[in-house]
């Protein structure tokens, strides 16, 4: 029941929107909807965290701690960033770049978007994942073009190819692995299902699975935006809206690497040594260390804080890779920090960028001054996401850190170095941007900047204190892929 | 069933050709056909595994492939390019023979990465799963050496045949709600290239993927 409303609601959305998109009231139904999907993730999570796991609809759809929580993620984060393009596309509206057919388009895009995501978490059949997660590119391509200009329409004809090609790679792996499963399971529509593929693990051909996950981390890979894969992240989260960037840092490459770590699960069992783990781990410290290092040279903010995004997917990937309970306790909390941090970012940054007319740092100048809560909302975010105590980014990096001191000693300065590059670019970039004399205008509509401090809390909180029940959360979906 | 197992290589052979024609092909209008030819033998292929191992869902997948591969699609294509005028021209970033010594090379990876594998698939279609294989990566290298537009999604379609055969040659084909799903991000994605040309075209006055080489990092 709470399946059928957490993938029908925003379904919904996407066809009604696509019809009433234009009108006064839509950007309202748009988070009315995205509310909607909120609360129908938070009654299937209470439902999941008392009863345990289950499946829906003659198993193709099943739901666990782990996917639970990412679903209840992308809910709130849906639903806040809805919230906060409400007078960000007014105000985009004001300035003329867009007009009320590219507006319909945005609503309802913004809707099957949401509905992609969210299949492709609760999906228990490992095609219609693949299929979610193609989906959710061809729903976002035309939002990454939504202002037309020679720029976004090559950010968007880059991540249309790119991701395309990317993810045609992970529908071979797809493949390989349906011919492993076939063997044992029988054909039909059981051999590619999780619950039934986890149980035969052990019994799946290795050589076959090995070659599956090369081609399904290459091509989910594309998607979480890993170093060499990267090239369509940083144009993509630059010429499309904000609110765009934010659901694309905060909820699309999240869910790409929850595909990747279903995947590992899978092929470990299999093969009975470490060697996707190992593949994970290289990826990731990739990813971490050449992300930082372009961080520096960026002059567009919105191109920086999408390198930042890669370099938190590369140490997600890392710590997933290392497995073990507190290693993917520590990747899963990342998970949830990261996208609540970025997305505040982004928030702020796209009135940062209405204000001043502009997305070149050199020329954003003296935010404070002119509005507290944009200024000190991105300085807040920026010390957040760069790790600093007591935030809960501190938190899981310090345990990826810990983790990986003990486990992989080699690792642990090439981590280091790049989370102090980070920290040099990002701060020294930021601080200008914020203090100072002013060159920014007051914005047609008032923002909305509660969705940024709340978001904020809650990484604060998480810093500071994990409420029980979200530790025994987080350790349940551990334990699932530790 | 030899004599079907060998209409299957056959074919096979024939799609792994067209991949190689598609490569050397400079004219537009005959990529689309060469294209829905590789559809059309991918299709009876399909419909030879389905008849001759009783897989019923198979016959679908081979109606859907002619429906959308052979028809939908390059007619679609075909109407674009008619409103479009770029019939003639297709550039590549390496010279044609060049370009056909490194497909050989990668069809003769293909078929060393598949070996082990196909030692494991069933009698009818051992050898087509290399064969698959190459033609992906033949399709891979023709999105990456062609310079505009239209030919680089005809690359990304042929990609999506090798997939198919794939997955008929080495599995019996995917289950029919996978299929499904595919071919409808396969259709969609179409219609949102065809909206992508136009759109790139009122911007650049070209299909010239060169035009789109601005955002770079320094």
């Amino acid at each position: 029941m709470e399946i059928a409303l957490v993938l029908g609601v925003p379904l919904l959305g996407g066809v009604l929107l696509a019809l009433v998109g234009h009108k006064r009231w839509a950007p309202e139904l748009n988070a009315l909807m995205s509310l909607i999907t909120l609360v129908a993730a938070a009654a299937l999570t209470r439902r999941v965290i008392t009863d345990g796991p289950m499946t829906a609809l003659q198993e193709q759809f099943f739901v666990d701690p782990f996917n639970v929580f990412l679903v209840a993620l992308t809910a709130f984060v849906g639903f806040t960033t809805a919230l906060f393009s409400r007078p960000y596309m007014r105000i985009e509206e004001y300035h003329g770049r867009l007009n009320a057919a590219r507006l319909r388009l945005y609503h309802s895009m913004y809707q099957l978007f949401s509905f992609t995501m969210v299949l492709c978490l609760l999906s228990n059949n490992v095609g219609i994942l693949w299929v979610a997660l193609e989906g959710a590119t061809l729903s976002t391509v035309l939002l990454v073009s939504l202002y037309r200009t020679p720029a976004s329409l090559e950010a968007a004809w880059k991540y249309f190819i790119l991701c395309s090609v990317g993810i045609a790679q992970a529908l071979f792996g797809v493949i390989l692995l349906y011919f492993a499963a076939e063997k044992v399971l029988g054909p039909g529509g059981t051999s590619l299902l999780w619950t039934h593929l986890y149980e035969v693990r052990d019994q799946l051909e290795p050589t076959v699975l090995s070659l599956a996950f090369v081609f399904l981390l290459v091509g989910f890979g594309t998607k979480v935006g890993l170093v060499p894969l990267h090239n369509w992240l940083p144009d993509a989260h630059a010429e499309g809206p904000t609110p765009v960037s934010a659901v694309l840092s905060g909820l699309l490459l999240n869910v790409a690497l929850y595909a990747v770590v279903r995947s590992k699960v899978l092929v470990d069992g299999a093969l009975g040594r470490n060697f996707s783990g190992g593949l994970m781990m290289g990826f990731g410290l990739l990813s971490v260390v050449v992300a930082a290092f372009f961080l520096s040279r960026q002059r567009d903010i919105k191109r920086m804080f999408a390198y930042s995004s890669v370099e938190h997917m590369g140490i997600m990937t890392f710590a997933f890779g290392m497995g073990g309970p507190v290693a993917a306790f520590a990747g899963l909390l990342h998970m949830t920090v990261h996208s609540l941090t970025k997305s505040a970012i982004f928030f702020t940054v796209g009135h940062a960028s209405q204000q001043t007319g502009t997305q070149n740092m050199a020329d954003i100048r003296g935010l404070i001054e002119q509005s507290p809560t944009i200024g000190w909302g991105l300085v807040i975010g920026s010390l957040a996401i760069l790790g600093m105590p007591p935030f809960g980014v501190f938190t899981s990096e310090f345990m990826v850190l810990t983790t990986a001191m003990h486990e992989h000693p080699w690792a642990t300065p090439f981590l280091l170095v790049a989370l102090g590059v980070a920290f040099a670019a990002i701060f020294g970039k930021v601080q200008p941007m914020a203090f100072g004399e002013t060159n920014a205008r007051r914005l047609p509509h008032p923002p909305a900047l509660i969705p940024v401090f709340v978001h904020l809390a809650i990484v604060l909180t998480l810093g500071l204190y994990i409420p029980p029940y979200l530790v025994g959360w987080y350790r349940q979906a551990a334990a699932l892929i530790g | 069933m030899p004599l079907l197992a060998q209409f299957v290589n056959l074919l096979a052979a024939f799609l792994l050709l067209l991949a190689f024609a598609m490569l050397s092909q400079r004219r537009v209008l005959t990529l689309i056909k060469l294209f829905a030819w590789q559809g059309a033998a991918l299709a009876l292929s399909t419909g030879i595994v389905a008849w001759s191992t009783g897989q019923t869902h198979l016959y679908y997948s081979a109606l859907l492939t002619v429906l959308l591969k052979v028809i939908l699609i390059p007619w679609v294509l075909h109407r674009l390019i008619d409103r479009l005028f770029v019939r003639w021209d297709i550039e590549t970033l390496i010279n044609i023979p060049a370009t056909m010594l490194i497909g050989i090379g990668l069809v003769i990876f293909a078929f060393a990465l598949a070996t082990p594998i196909s030692q494991m698939a069933s009698a009818l279609t051992r050898s087509t799963l290399g064969i698959a294989m190459a033609s992906i990566l033949l399709s891979f290298l023709m999105m990456i050496v062609r310079r505009k537009a239209v030919p680089q999604v005809i690359g990304f379609l042929a990609m999506e045949n090798g997939l198919f055969f794939a997955a008929t040659s080495a599995t019996y084909g995917m289950p029919l709600v996978v299929e499904l799903g595919v071919a409808l991000d396969v259709l969609v994605g179409t219609f949102i290239f065809g909206i992508f040309f136009f759109h790139i075209r009122e911007q650049f006055d070209s299909l010239d993927i060169r035009h789109m080489e601005k955002l770079k990092e320094d």
